[in-house]
């Protein structure tokens, strides 16, 4: 533990607070561009969210604490997710606090406290949404879990340090069992994040809402919290994939001439990850909510798969 | 340990590896898939990863007769049977029905069984070859499996044929990795037996049309009463 990767962990959080609303305005703009509509500006988010942080807060009459406590446990659930990947540097003070298990566990509490505040107030659609939230997560959670084992038994451990290092800084190899893992954490990663074949960012039909429905009765700076963790878990789910499947270019140092080329390169990889994300959006359909399962049973398929190749292909005997 | 271990892998084996891990994939998304036209695609996709996994060995390993099966693969399976295919769909308009008798998450789970079962059996095997491709037998005999589960839980005939040509995809891709291929006799004979064998099922999808106005294989259980 040094200054050096102090330094580097706080610049990684500063940077993905900063950069999530971002990349949620790029995914849009990528979004309305492939869809020939006009684009709304890169820097939107942040205006709805200096927007929803000037208003005031509007509470139901019967709204408990934990409808008050909820935006602000989601938002460092999240800010504190996106602060363990590591983008910038391996050599972060906070990667010895929590490895992969602990991570998939802060996703888990978030969505508890999602699902809950969701179901406070008592209308029909928060406890709709908040079903369907949990529904959607109990399918999603264990191939996640499953994306995580396969990296750790290539690396040898779950410490998210040692696999980015391993995967990023020995000899290059193919890795077949990657690719099986990469397709199911990207399937995850588009139910987890309320994104077009399970559930439409966008949409205003509330039953046919998923994530939005949840959060219907939030208003003033409650939202815009909420929203901000929406980014930022879409910004973490983005760092893991390209820490898992595109680590290519994390230093292993964290001093700053290297802290800023990686800097430099993790804005050029999630640029071409939204890019890629708003092409899977505008190319898929919604699918209906019982064809949910059948979507992250796949995922789940691919990831024990994942796990099976590892041990046959690559595996000593 | 894993990681030092797979860089004493050559290159070429990896990707044969690679090629072996995503015909697994196509022949999972084979059994998931609902319409016929994808299927048809996926199966011109496996097709396309055999042809590029035995022209990698054959090429590694300077076996000559492996290129002709290469070509052979490229344009029986890959150019021919998808035309054929395209046109008897085309003709017969079954774009879109397929109707499974298992749901397709409980065939997917059945489908994993299937895997771990193969890899387990495929192990001493593949301690006995000496090839540079023996860790792929238990992936081929994984496909082989997974087409025959195909062909069991699907009522529709052409899915049904898809799946004996993906079996024979399976098998051939056993026999590469296993012994580099069988001898050049039999593997024309096999070529030209599925080549017959496909024309003789287009002919038969018609009839079985004629006879019952729909290619669902359960119609035929009355024909025996009649």
């Amino acid at each position: 533990m040094n200054f050096y990767a102090l330094f580097a962990q706080l610049l990684e959080l500063a940077i993905a607070l900063i950069l999530a609303p971002i990349l949620t305005g790029w995914v849009n703009q990528c979004r309305a561009w492939l869809q020939n509509r006009s684009a709304p500006p890169l820097l939107q988010t942040y205006y709805t969210l200096s927007k929803l942080f000037h208003k005031d807060v509007l509470l139901a009459h019967n709204a408990s604490t934990l409808f008050r406590a909820a935006p602000y446990i989601i938002f460092s659930c999240m800010a504190l997710a996106s602060s363990i990947v590591p983008t910038l540097s391996t050599d972060l003070i906070f990667s010895p606090a929590a490895d992969a298990i602990a991570l998939v566990g802060l996703f888990a509490l978030a969505r508890v406290f999602i699902a809950l505040a969701g179901m406070d107030v008592g209308t029909a659609f928060g406890s709709l949404g908040a079903r369907r939230e949990m529904f959607i997560g109990f399918l999603a959670e264990p191939a996640l879990l499953m994306v995580f084992f396969t990296a750790s038994l290539i690396s040898q451990s779950t410490s998210l340090s040692t696999i980015v290092e391993t995967l990023a800084h020995n000899e290059i190899a193919i890795y077949p069992s990657l690719a099986f893992a990469g397709v199911a954490f990207s399937m995850v990663s588009l139910a987890e994040n309320a994104r077009v074949p399970i559930d439409n960012p966008t949409t205003h039909l509330e039953l046919t809402m998923v994530h939005e429905a949840m959060i219907l009765e939030y208003s003033g700076r409650h939202l815009a919290l909420i929203e901000w963790a929406a980014c930022l878990k879409l910004f973490a789910y983005s760092c893991i994939g390209i820490a898992l499947f595109f680590p290519f270019g994390i230093p292993e140092a964290s001093d700053p001439a290297s802290l800023l080329i990686a800097a430099a390169i993790l804005v050029f990889k999630l640029a071409i990850g939204g890019f890629v994300l708003a092409l899977i959006e505008t190319l898929s359909a919604k699918m209906r909510i019982f064809r949910a399962p059948e979507f992250l049973g796949t995922a789940f398929l691919l990831a024990v798969l994942a796990m099976l190749v590892h041990l046959l292909l690559e595996a000593g005997r | 340990m894993s990681p030092s271990l797979i860089h004493t892998i050559p290159l070429s084996g990896q990707v044969i590896n690679l090629c072996a891990a995503i015909m697994l994939l196509l022949g999972f998304a084979m059994l998931s898939q609902r319409r016929v036209l994808t299927l048809i695609n996926l199966f011109m996709l496996q097709g396309l990863v055999l042809f590029t996994s035995t022209l990698i060995v054959a090429i590694t390993t300077h076996q000559n007769h492996l290129l002709w099966s290469a070509g052979l693969t490229l344009v029986l399976k890959v150019i021919a049977l998808p035309y054929i295919l395209h046109r008897l769909i085309r003709r017969l308009s079954v774009k879109w029905d397929v109707d499974t008798l298992l749901n397709i998450p409980t065939t997917m789970l059945v489908g994993i069984a299937l895997v771990v079962i193969a890899f387990n059996v495929a192990q001493p095997i593949s301690h006995l070859s000496g090839t540079i491709t023996r860790a792929t037998i238990g992936i081929a005999l994984a496909c082989v499996l997974l087409a025959f589960l195909m062909m069991i839980t699907r009522s529709k005939a052409v899915p049904q044929v898809i799946a004996f040509l993906a079996m024979e995809n399976g098998l051939f891709f056993a026999a590469t990795s296993a012994t580099y291929g069988m001898p050049m006799v039999v593997e024309l004979g096999i070529a030209l037996d599925v080549m017959v064998g496909m024309v003789i099922l287009g002919v038969f999808f018609f009839q079985i049309r004629q006879q019952f106005d729909s290619l669902d294989i359960r119609h035929m259980e009355r024909a025996k009463e009649q």
